[in-house]
This record gives structure tokens, sequence and C-alpha cells, in this order.
């Protein structure tokens, strides 16, 4: 097991850069949470079921992410500022083929 | 004037929870909530989800355990008032302080115990230009009097259950239900779906799918809205406009009240889980102290301190010693009594 790097993009435009382990069953919405990169309240408010949309990202790089199961997708279908890129950070795991993953955490 | 000796905002777990401790110590709970029904998130998110770290339940079903919460703190017979926001909060000279929610409930308390979680449900508005112009002038995030539907040309948005609920309710008073998802498919009860397509198949209700509202048109009111369908724009008239995208939690009008907060919650001292105003407490997923977890089985911790610290608010130098319930049994407001059974004492030689 070892550790991958992400570069995330913050909602006020500001680029961090974040070590991730991919040995602790976390996702990219508790990422974001545990580098305090989005005010708390405001992130992985459901806990992290994709029930409420607010860990929308925007994925920048082509790295190989799962495909969106059923729940994602009906999710997000009722999310706003939704584009092609959008997904639930809580619905991608952190695991090695997530090295160098760029994106952005879409507004509130 | 609701009057009560523990005013709790928020009637989640940690709430219904402090309902009972309050109840050990002879102390009336009066319980605000924003959303219709008790059980906070575990009702109104997850019910049918289950959770694995309630001591002493390998798993149970959140709904399950607002249920349970409930049926604990019966005797104890608190007081509800639903579907209203804690809006104001003040303080007189005797330090009791009086709760005012947004539809001007008044209610009075010594001690105040926010267990408001990650705050009061609002719903989640598009973000449509002029949405805030309409609101209440034919744009409805919630339905209060579904008579004022009847008869006329109601749009609703959304893809989840209460988008098909309330499609089918409203057809079913006649007003003429257009319903508009940005996908074919619902994710909602499998009973509802089937209704829906039946209603659509009578052409009771008129359904646009993949499809999304992009403007909002009327000059004094909502008088017709703009839906892009495959990248063609359609207006359609509207007396009506029901958005329904789930709610979203917002700390709202407590982050004015005065407490200290960091990172959108409460911070309190973790002697007694008060805030920076002696009387108001903090607990459960509201709170933040050093080293803070956001978990049910916390806020139940917390609520049971708590509730010590408001006794002797209440009762000032008045005695009293924390008592197992196994050894003193629990007596009900409501006249009943729980109690151990006691042991058979018999001799075995006559």
């Amino acid at each position: 097991m070892s550790d991958v790097n992400l570069i995330i993009t913050d909602r006020d435009g500001k680029t961090h850069k974040v070590v991730a382990p991919t040995d602790m069953a976390m996702n990219l919405m508790e990422i974001i949470r545990s580098y305090e990169l989005a005010p708390e309240g405001t992130i992985g408010v459901c806990g992290g079921m994709a029930m409420c949309a607010s860990c929308q990202c925007y994925i920048n790089s082509n790295n190989n992410i799962p495909e969106m199961e059923d729940e994602e997708e009906a999710m997000l279908s009722e999310a706003f500022n939704v584009k092609e890129n959008s997904r639930l950070g809580c619905q991608i795991a952190i695991t090695n083929e997530l090295e160098g993953l760029l994106f952005e955490i879409a507004p509130e | 004037m609701i009057k009560t000796d523990i005013l709790i905002i928020g009637a989640g777990p940690t709430g219904l929870f402090t309902v009972f401790e309050a109840g050990l110590l002879k102390l009336k709970c009066h319980l605000i909530d924003a959303l219709p029904q008790a059980g906070g998130q575990c009702s109104e998110i997850y019910p049918k989800k289950p959770i694995y770290d309630i001591p002493g339940f390998p798993e149970i079903l959140a709904g399950d355990l607002t249920k349970n919460l409930l049926e604990q703190s019966k005797q104890f017979e608190p007081g509800f008032t639903l579907g209203e926001r804690a809006e104001s909060i003040s303080k007189d000279k005797d330090g009791i302080f009086t709760v005012i929610t947004n539809k001007g409930t008044k209610h009075q308390a010594p001690v105040v115990a926010i267990a408001g979680g990650l705050g009061s449900f609002e719903p989640r508005k598009p973000p449509l230009d002029n949405i805030s112009f309409y609101e209440d002038k034919g744009v409805e995030y919630m339905i209060k009097d579904p008579e004022i539907y009847r008869n006329k040309n109601v749009v609703i948005a959304g893809g989840g259950d209460s988008a098909l609920d309330w499609s089918i309710f409203l057809a079913n008073i006649n007003a003429k239900v257009t319903l508009i998802h940005r996908r074919n498919e619902f994710r909602g009860a499998l009973d509802s779906v089937e209704k829906v397509r039946e209603l659509k198949n009578n052409n009771k209700i008129n359904i646009i799918t993949p499809a999304e509202i992009t403007k909002l048109n009327g000059k004094e009111k909502l008088e017709s809205i703009i839906v892009s369908r495959d990248k063609i724009d359609t207006e359609i008239k509207v007396d009506h406009f029901i958005p329904l995208f789930g709610l979203s939690p917002k700390l709202g009008p407590i982050a004015d009240w005065g407490l200290e907060i960091e990172k959108n919650a409460i911070k309190v001292d973790t002697f007694d889980y008060q805030t920076n105003i002696a009387g108001i407490f903090a607990i459960g997923d509201v709170n933040t102290y050093p080293g803070k977890l956001k978990l049910i089985l916390c806020g139940f911790h917390e609520a049971t301190l708590m509730c010590q610290s408001a006794y002797q608010i209440i009762n000032p130098g008045k005695k009293n010693i924390f008592k197992y319930t196994t050894v003193s049994g629990i007596d009900g407001f409501d006249g009943t009594r729980k109690e151990a059974k006691k042991p058979v004492v018999q001799a075995i030689n006559e």
C-alpha cells in the first residue's frame, strides 16, 4: 500500500497538493474534509451515502476512476451546477489509480 | 406561551435522548424542530439505512432508532413544536430564555439545549435567475395548502420521492401537473413510479424528460417557464412552479445568537457542553471542542452530562445524587413506573 498525490482546487479557486493514503478506505470527500479544504457543514453533509451532492467535484484529469453507480447518477441528476465531468467525491475511493488526479470542488 | 424546564432545539437522536436523561432528574422538556417529524437526519435523510455503532445494537435502521428513542422518552411527556424553525432568543433579568419560532410560537425555559445537528433543513433552491423574486408569487418549495393548486397549471421539478408523491397527489385533485426531470429515470419508491406512469398514460400528468428549466418569466408573478430539452427551448404557461430538490441543513438564525462559532459549529466547554452564554448548551453534531467526533453515541454522552448542569441551574442548591435506573427504576411523568423485579426470598428447608 502506498500514498497517492492529488491536486485539489477549492471553492475559492486555490490549488492544493495533498497526499492521500490508499489503505484507509477513504474517498475524495473525506480527503477534502481531512485537509479542511471546504468548511465543515458544506461538504459530506449526508456522511457519504450519495444522498446530498454536497461533495460534487469536477474531475479534470484522465485517471481511470470507477464508473458511476445508479445512486450517484440519480443524485447528480438532482444536483445543481452539474457538468459533464461531475462526480460525487464520496463515491470515489482512494486507490493507486488516482495518482496525480486533478479535480475541483463544485460550488455549494 | 409554552413553558418548560429544558427547551431543546432539534428533535434528532441527541435531542430525543436529552428528554430521557432530563426526565430522570424530573426536568421537563419541549423540542422545536424545523422538520414536520422527529428524528432529524435519521428520519429525513436515511431512515432505511443501517447504523452499526450504536452501543448494544449490532445493527439498527436509523428510522427504528428514532422510533425507539421516542418510545424511551414517551413517559417523560415531551412537548413538540414541529415544522417551525427557532428564530430568535432573548434572556430576561431572571435568567429565563424566550425563544420565538419563524411562525411566532413563543417558548420559555431557564435552560436551552441546542441539539440542532448540522442546522435546520432548508429547501435546496435551483440556481435560476430571479427565482427569489418569484418566491410566494408562483414559486413554492414546500406544499402547505394543496387546495390552492386545484385546476391550476403546476410544474414540479425533481426526480425523487417528493417530486413523484406530490405529482400524484396534485394530479388527483385536478391540478394540471407537468413533471420535469433532468433524466428519464426517477429515484423513488417503485409503487410511486408505477402510479405516475399510470397517470401519464391516462393523460393526467405531463412528463418532460430529460429536460431542465432554464428561465422563469412574469411581470409581477410567475407566468411561464422555459424548458430546455434536446437543446430546444419551449415556453410553458404556469400558475405554480414547485422545485423539489431535497433539503440541505443550514445553521441559520442560531449563527446570530451571539454564540461562539467555529467551523460552522458552536464552541462548548467539555465540562458540561455549555456555550459562551450561561444557560445555553450545545450538544451533538452542532457543537465543537478539541477531539470532537460527530457521532450519535457522543451526542448521547453530551446530553447526559449536560442535564446534570441543567439541574443545578433549575434547582440551585438543591441536593441530588446520580442514580442507576436498574436500582431506582423510572417514574414517568405520565404516572407509569418501571422497575427491576424484586428477588424472590424463600426458605428451602421448611
